[in-house]
C-alpha cells in the first residue's frame, strides 16, 4: 500500500465516522427533550455531514477512481465503511446519546487538534476548520455530562448506564494498523497512542467531576479499521442510502 | 401546579463589537452557560453576533400596562424636548 492509498483509507475513517454520527444526530429531530437541545442536536449533526462532504470529497478526489463524495457516502456497504464502532451504536435515550457523543467529541477534538499539523496541506486545512466547530461540540456534552451525571438520580444513573454500555467500544478509537504507521513515519497523521493519553485525562477529569464512575470492563470491542461493524450499521445505512440507491442522480 | 418548564433567559445580541447588545427572544435552559449555549444555536446560526448576554426573565422589571398613562403621555405635548423643536441659529459650525 502507498502513501495515497493510506491516505484515502485514512480519510474515510474521518469522513465516515462523522458522517454516520451525524446521521445518528439528526435522528433527534424533533424528537429532542426540549425545543433548545433538539435545535442544538440537530445544528451539531449538521456540522458533522458538512465535515464528512468535505473529507469524502478530498477521499474521492486523492483515490482517483471517478467517485463522487455522494458515491462514497451512498453506494458503499457495510464492511466498507470505516467509521468507528462507537458512532453506529443507537440513540437510546439522551443519556446515551450524551455519553456516546461526549466520548467521540473528546476524541475527536485532541486528533484534530494533532491533524491541524499535518504535512498533508488539505488534510491540515479540513482539521483547522473542524476543530473549531468541535470545541463547540465537546464543551456542549461536557456541560451535558456535568448536569446528567450531577443532577437528579434517575439522570445520574442513566448517563452511569450509558457510559458502562459504550465502554467497549473505546479501544477501538485507538486501534492502529500498517496504514497508522505508514503515514505517522510521513508526519501525515498523529500517533493514536498519544491521543489516547490526553482523552483518558479529560474524559477522567469530566467523569469524576460529573460525580460518575470509570467503567470497568476487560470487554473491547474493535473490528473499524477492517469495515468489521456491530448489528446496527446495517439499519442505519439502509435508511440513510435508500432514497439515493432508489432514485440515482435525484436532484431537487 | 408545578411547573415542569425551565428557566427562561431573556437573550441580547451584540452584532458587531462596539455596538450594543439588543433583545432577540429568549431560551430555556436549567442555568446560565447552557442558556447561553441554546441561545448561540437558536439565535446566532446565521452569523448574527459576536457576543450573547443571558437574563434570567425573572430578573427584569417592568411598567405595568396601566402605568402607561402616567408614565408616557405627558410627554406627547412637551415638543420642546424633542432637538428638531429648536431652529439652528445660522452661523452655528459643528452642531
Amino acid at each position: 500500500m502507498n502513501i495515497k492509498e493510506a491516505t484515502v483509507e485514512y480519510l474515510l475513517r474521518l469522513g465516515d465516522s462523522s458522517l454516520i454520527i451525524g446521521h445518528r444526530l439528526s435522528e433527534w429531530c424533533g424528537h429532542g427533550p426540549i425545543l433548545e437541545e433538539d435545535i442544538a442536536m440537530t445544528n451539531i449533526a449538521l456540522d458533522f455531514v458538512g465535515n464528512a462532504t468535505a473529507i469524502l470529497t478530498y477521499a474521492a478526489q486523492l483515490e482517483g477512481k471517478g467517485r463522487s463524495e455522494d458515491d462514497l457516502a451512498f453506494m458503499r456497504n457495510e464492511r466498507e465503511f470505516r467509521n468507528l464502532l462507537l458512532t453506529e451504536q443507537p440513540n437510546g435515550d439522551f443519556a446515551q446519546t450524551t455519553a456516546r457523543q461526549f466520548l467521540f467529541d473528546t476524541y475527536l477534538f485532541f486528533l484534530y487538534e494533532e491533524l491541524k499539523s499535518s504535512k498533508d496541506e488539505t488534510l491540515n486545512a479540513l482539521a483547522t476548520k473542524a476543530h473549531k466547530e468541535i470545541t463547540y461540540h465537546l464543551r456542549h456534552t461536557t456541560e451535558w455530562m456535568y448536569r446528567l451525571g450531577d443532577g437528579t438520580e434517575e439522570s445520574h444513573e442513566r448517563i452511569q448506564q450509558a457510559l458502562n454500555n459504550l465502554w467497549m467500544y473505546t479501544s477501538d478509537l485507538f486501534d492502529m494498523n500498517e496504514i497508522d504507521q505508514l503515514l505517522i513515519k510521513e508526519g501525515i497523521v498523529p500517533d493514536l497512542l498519544h491521543v489516547k493519553g490526553k482523552w483518558e485525562e479529560h474524559v477522567k477529569k469530566v467523569i469524576t467531576k460529573a460525580t460518575l464512575k470509570l467503567p470497568e470492563t476487560n470487554v473491547k470491542q474493535k473490528g473499524s479499521r477492517e469495515g468489521k461493524h456491530t448489528e446496527h450499521l446495517g439499519f442505519l445505512l439502509a435508511e440513510m442510502q435508500y432514497v439515493h440507491r432508489a432514485y440515482p442522480g435525484v436532484k431537487w | 401546579m408545578e411547573s415542569t418548564q425551565w428557566p427562561v433567559w431573556e437573550v441580547f445580541v451584540q452584532a458587531n463589537p462596539g455596538i450594543q447588545h439588543k433583545h432577540v427572544g429568549n431560551v430555556h435552559a436549567i442555568d446560565s452557560e447552557m442558556a447561553i449555549q441554546n441561545a448561540r444555536d437558536v439565535y446566532t446560526r446565521r452569523n448574527e453576533g459576536v457576543s450573547i448576554w443571558v437574563v434570567p426573565a425573572n430578573a427584569i422589571s417592568a411598567s405595568s400596562p396601566e402605568d402607561q398613562g402616567s408614565f408616557f403621555e405627558p410627554s406627547n405635548d412637551k415638543v420642546y424636548r424633542h432637538p428638531t423643536f429648536y431652529k439652528i441659529p445660522d452661523g452655528v459650525k459643528y452642531l
